[in-house]
């Protein structure tokens, strides 16, 4: 007893002793994404998530020493202003960024982090994506810099076209998208994977519409209607999925939609009831995954109590826990270090089994497909609906083929 | 094929009645002021939210009723206390101040009510379904705000065209020295023409809240288009914007039911046209990709073409 | 807005004023060489919030040749930046690729890139002015806005066309990879930008600019086609808009939609305008605060777009020569007796409206946190002040601060007003001296 006493208060003792050492210095993550103007909403909402990790890790003690400081800025979803606050942060000795909103920021960022890593050798920059998922950010366009660890778009189509697999009385499928290149991307992906996985589904429609200028959906969902679909497939987001689900909703329109984003940032809150048993997402978890809720998930909830505050980026869990495990094994929190260690690694989490993939810094992780019930333990946006999952994908079941090529630092 | 007809014509003129009922309050301003006014979508958007706020607070008919007043009050505020000092500086200072106030009202909105799209369901007194067409409901709402799009119509057309302070109206625009000396108060003849002009807009804002998404953005995704109907109908003329609001509402709708590019009608005309061409990409746009695009390119069009519109008198 | 700008504060002629005007134009040289290395502004963040200053002033620049010079309203004006930037994106990329020409003729290539799309929407958008000019720029400028979207050849959609501003042809051993030889390269091209589009304005054709904003009827008379001379202007505003996006697409080796957007058109608009449209230094200075504020207010604020609007609104309200009119309007004065005076009034004045802005913004702040940031709950701490939204107290307090500063700065007016009398009074009476 008394021995384990004294060994205790040497512990902490010790533990106050590293603490005092490790107190001046700090280690900086840039957060990067919009925080005024129309797509605020999205980004406060990584905020909300990014500061609640960062909390709970420093107060365990920080990451090897250090405790972590956010920084904030707002991309305002422009390539350029984005460019200039990443200067500032990096000014401001942010050695980690993180973003999530808008492709056209990602592909600036990037970019901009790969010229300035071979600009600036000894000062390299990290770049975290949670929820940027054109494609090509992992194919085409990838680099040692950039890690993602939200599913991108093809992945997710894959996801959704297993859940229609399902589905034997889906015989038409419909695909209306925005017209630029993430639109595309899931009209490509949705042709090429329903096609493999079934190939007796025929697409009986391939729209595009201009992003964020139509008010009235309702001619759409006329076409839709006259198609005979009886699932519509489409990776609209904000105004333009609400408003073609609520054309949908006001014409009696029977159709069940598979969506990307209809589990968050007021879209519950915008279809409400109408979308019960019809209005499908796919995305990493939802509250309803298992039987309780994550613990993680109900402190965030107890602390941002707002309705529209839920907590809906699984994903940003998993990268805090995947960046603290390869700053512990890399015994240090220098950014290429980390990298390197980040590079291939596998965790066990909750929800099963996660892999950073080495060839391509795709992070693969379980993915849902969910249907909007009234009918569930845990609601959304205090809407009184919540999702059920239809389908879980395994995380090595979501690994596709890459064509990136990295150079990594020697 | 008939079905798809004519349940578009139908949505055609839905959207077109819902497109007059956001300008004609505009053409009243324009045609009787002189001025571009940039917040009159901003207006219509308080409309929305007033609406939504008083429909909580009190119930649905009593909002139609007040929040269309507290608009006309806010644009009786505008003239009276902003445009009349800013007049004197000419018309683009009064644009630029409009363009001004359509900027604050949105970040007033956003203050007051936050950024997320407010939950706004249409209330339960007009939630059900109208008729059917070929399966197709026809929603209740839809209906009231058909009704509301034609009354407006009449009613501004009788009180311009029969009643004395119309008459009144319509000579202060071309004579004001010479009402002023018959002893009308030209003055506020301005103000009641903004006070009208931003009351029917919110008017418009309490039933298209629900067709459109009650957020701060709202003014923003509207603005341009209501410009594009007044110009198309012409400056001065009410039965101009109506037929370019059913214009722009049918074109529109049956334009996104066209799966055709100039590509195909290339083809079909047997004019060949390379694989390289660097205007490949253009030519093979469908004509539904570029449907909402279109009222734009008719304003332009318009505008180089004959200036004064469809059934305008003067140029804009 | 007219007889301000005829106010053209550096036209006036004379041997004095030209050597002024020279001595003018060497100070801005020597200041945009210093600038970088003044402390503050010596770091990376500082150079580049230097260098989009300098673009921000050229754009800002060929937009005020069309509203303060020709009266011409434009809603698209980024049109011609942003395809001109396009235009040198592409461009780059043949850099890159080997062409052996250095970077530094990007803008040139952007420019021509501007002028080119000028000439073609210009040769009919300019038929007429006016609200029919302001309303053809606002269409087409949604159209190429689409556009960006629907062509993606030239475009390249949402993510734009990316290059590397490094991988060309040096050019005096110089390969512009240091933020530091990119402001260099910009200051360069904004100063020679500046003074052609300053010589611009001092020739018969620039001149003409002016008699169409203020009489197309008289300008016909003496000779000038206006709808000639608003082309001609219309095609210089868009090579420089070229340039600056030129130089946008070095300084940020991306392009992308948003450089073609309605709200890159309304920023040169508002920079313009701040920053006063009837003096040629004046868009200069809207560019360089609102840039500033762009970039830093947003930090300490979420409410940094309302304030941005205020302060736009005050300005068409209450000044509408802009900043360069305020400061302008105070040369005459300057060596009056009466000047001291005239600040003493600005003293009294300035204590009651710092108190009505405070009240002010505590206000907003309060209510934006409560809408926008519920999460963070109702505590705020603001200057040196900890408040608490949830106590009526702090409304209270605020609403009090803001109306007893508005009821006290209009009192404290009249001040001011002798202040003016006075030193206007000397004036004259020093001027009936001399004759």
């Amino acid at each position: 007893m008394r021995v384990s006493l004294r060994s205790s208060l040497t512990a902490f003792a010790l533990a106050g002793a590293m603490y005092a050492a490790a107190a001046p210095a700090d280690l900086k993550f840039a957060y990067i994404d919009p925080l005024s103007g129309g797509a605020a909403s999205a980004g406060i909402l990584g905020q909300k998530h990014m500061q609640f990790f960062v909390d709970k890790i420093n107060a365990a003690g920080g990451v090897n020493g250090e405790k972590i400081t956010l920084l904030v800025y707002d991309s305002k979803v422009s390539p350029q202003e984005t460019l200039i606050v990443l200067k500032k942060a990096i000014d401001e000795g942010a050695r980690y960024v993180l973003q999530g909103n808008g492709s056209s920021v990602a592909h600036a960022i990037t970019d901009a982090v790969l010229k300035h890593n071979e600009r600036n050798p000894g000062e390299e920059v990290l770049y975290f994506n949670y929820a940027a998922v054109d494609p090509a950010l992992t194919n085409e366009k990838c680099n040692f810099w950039h890690f993602r660890f939200d599913a991108d778009a093809d992945m997710k189509m894959a996801a959704l076209a297993d859940a229609i697999k399902k589905t034997p009385k889906i015989k038409k499928v419909y695909l209306i998208n925005q017209d630029y290149s993430f639109g595309h991307a899931v009209s490509a992906a949705a042709k090429r994977m329903l096609k493999e996985k079934r190939p007796d589904i025929e697409i009986v429609g391939d729209e595009f519409h201009p992003l964020m200028k139509v008010q009235d959906f309702s001619p759409y969902v006329a076409k839709i209607k006259a198609s005979g679909a009886q699932a519509v497939i489409t990776g609209n987001w904000s105004n333009d999925m609400l408003l073609l689900i609520k054309a949908g909703k006001d014409a009696g329109l029977d159709v069940s939609w598979y969506t990307f984003y209809a589990g968050a940032l007021g879209a519950p809150s915008a279809i409400g009831k109408d979308g019960v048993g019809v209005v499908k997402q796919v995305s990493e978890w939802h509250k309803n995954v298992a039987p309780t809720l994550d613990p993680d998930a109900a402190a965030y909830e107890k602390r941002f109590t707002q309705k529209e505050d839920d907590f809906a980026f699984w994903r940003i869990k998993t990268m805090w826990a995947m960046f603290v495990a390869a700053a512990n094994k890399a015994k240090s929190n220098d950014p290429v270090k980390v990298a390197l260690a980040l590079e291939g690694m596998k965790m066990d989490t909750p929800l099963g089994p996660v892999e950073m993939r080495a060839d391509n810094h795709q992070l693969l992780q379980p993915l849902y497909v969910s249907t909007m019930s009234d009918k569930v333990k845990y609601d959304v946006e205090d809407t009184g609906v919540g999702f059920m999952t239809d389908v879980k994908i395994d995380a090595e079941a979501t690994r596709l083929p890459t064509v990136c090529k990295m150079d990594r630092p020697s | 094929m008939l079905e798809l007809t004519l349940v578009s014509l139908l949505n055609g003129v839905v959207y077109g009645l819902l497109l007059f009922m956001l300008s004609s309050g505009l053409t009243l301003i324009w045609s009787m002021m002189g001025v571009l006014n940039f917040a009159h979508a901003s207006v219509f958007m308080l409309g929305a939210y007033f609406s939504y706020q008083i429909g909580r607070w009190i119930g649905f008919w009593p909002a139609l009723v007040i929040a269309p007043i507290l608009c006309g009050l806010i644009g009786a505020a505008i003239e009276r206390y902003g445009l009349r000092h800013v007049h004197k500086g000419g018309h683009s200072a009064e644009i630029l101040f409009t363009f001004g106030l359509a900027y604050l009202i949105e970040e007033f909105v956003t203050m007051i009510w936050g950024r997320h799209p407010l939950s706004n369901p249409v209330p339960p007194a007009i939630d059900f379904s109208l008729f059917q067409i070929f399966g197709t409901e026809f929603p209740a709402y839809k209906g009231l705000m058909m009704l509301i799009s034609v009354a407006m119509f009449v009613f501004l057309w009788l009180a311009l065209k029969k009643t004395r302070i119309g008459l009144v109206i319509q000579a202060a625009l071309t004579h004001p020295n010479a009402v002023a000396a018959l002893g009308h108060n030209v003055p506020a003849v301005f103000v009641l023409v903004f006070a009208l002009g931003s009351a029917l807009a919110g008017l418009a804002g309490v039933i298209g809240g629900f067709a459109f998404l009650t957020q701060p953005s709202l003014a923003n995704t509207v603005g341009p288009i209501v410009f594009v109907v007044v110009v198309l109908g012409g400056l001065g003329s009410l039965a101009g914007a109506f037929i370019a609001s059913m214009l722009i509402g049918i074109v529109q709708t049956f334009a996104v039911a066209i799966d055709y590019s100039l590509l195909d009608l290339l083809q079909a005309l047997d004019v060949g046209v390379s694989a390289t061409s660097p205007l490949r990409e253009f030519y093979s746009i469908k004509v539904a990709q570029a449907a909402p695009i279109l009222p734009y390119l008719l304003l332009v069009i318009m505008l180089i073409v004959r200036p004064r519109g469809l059934l305008g008198t003067r140029d804009v | 807005m007219s007889g301000e700008a005829t106010a053209f504060s550096l036209a006036s002629t004379g041997v004095g004023s030209r050597l002024l005007r020279y001595k003018f134009w060497l100070a801005a040289a020597a200041l945009l060489i210093v600038l970088p290395h003044v402390p503050g502004l010596d770091g990376s963040f500082g150079r580049s919030l230097l260098s989009q200053m300098g673009i921000a002033a050229v754009f800002a620049l060929s937009y005020n040749l069309l509203l303060g010079h020709t009266g011409l309203l434009s809603f698209g004006h980024a049109v011609y930046f942003g395809l001109g930037g396009y235009v040198a994106i592409h461009f780059m990329k043949l850099l890159n690729a080997g062409l052996p020409v250095p970077i530094a003729v990007v803008p040139l290539v952007g420019g021509l890139g501007g002028l080119f799309f000028a000439l073609l929407f210009g040769s009919v958008t300019t038929k007429k002015g006016g609200t029919i000019f302001a309303l053809i720029t606002l269409g087409i400028g949604e159209l190429v806005y689409a556009a960006s979207f629907l062509l993606h050849g030239f475009f390249g959609g949402e993510e734009g066309i990316t290059a590397n501003r490094v991988r060309a042809l040096p050019l005096f051993g110089l390969r512009f990879g240091p933020q530091i030889q990119v402001y260099y390269l910009i200051a360069f091209w904004a100063f020679v930008a500046a003074a052609l589009l300053y010589a611009f304005t001092r020739t018969p054709v620039g001149r003409m600019c002016n008699a169409v904003r203020d009489n197309p009827e008289r300008a016909e008379f003496v000779g000038y086609n206006p709808r000639y001379v608003r082309l001609v202007a219309f095609v210089v505003a868009g090579f420089f808009a070229g340039v600056a996006g030129g130089l946008h697409a070095i300084n940020y080796e991306i392009v992308a939609a948003d450089a073609v957007g309605m709200l890159r058109s309304g920023t040169a608009l508002i920079m313009a305008y701040i920053g006063g449209i009837g003096h040629f230094i004046g868009p200069v200075l809207g560019a360089v605060v609102i840039t500033w504020l762009q970039v830093n207010l947003s930090d300490y604020t979420h409410a940094w777009l309302l304030y941005l609007g205020l302060f736009f609104m005050a300005i068409i309200l209450f000044a509408p020569g802009g900043l360069a009119g305020l400061i302008m309007m105070h040369a005459p004065i300057v060596r009056t007796r009466a000047f001291p005076r005239v600040l003493a009034g600005y003293a009294v004045a300035l204590v009651p409206a710092i108190v009505a802005a405070v009240g002010a913004s505590i206000l907003i702040e309060m209510s934006y946190q409560l809408a926008t940031h519920p999460e963070l709950g109702t505590k705020i701490r603001l200057y040196w002040m900890d408040l608490d939204a949830a106590t009526p107290w702090s409304w209270a307090g605020g609403a009090v601060l803001f109306a007893a500063g508005a009821v006290l700065f209009r009192l404290s007016w009249p001040f001011v007003a002798r202040g003016w009398q006075r030193a206007t009074a000397e004036l004259k009476q020093s001027a009936g001296g001399v004759q």
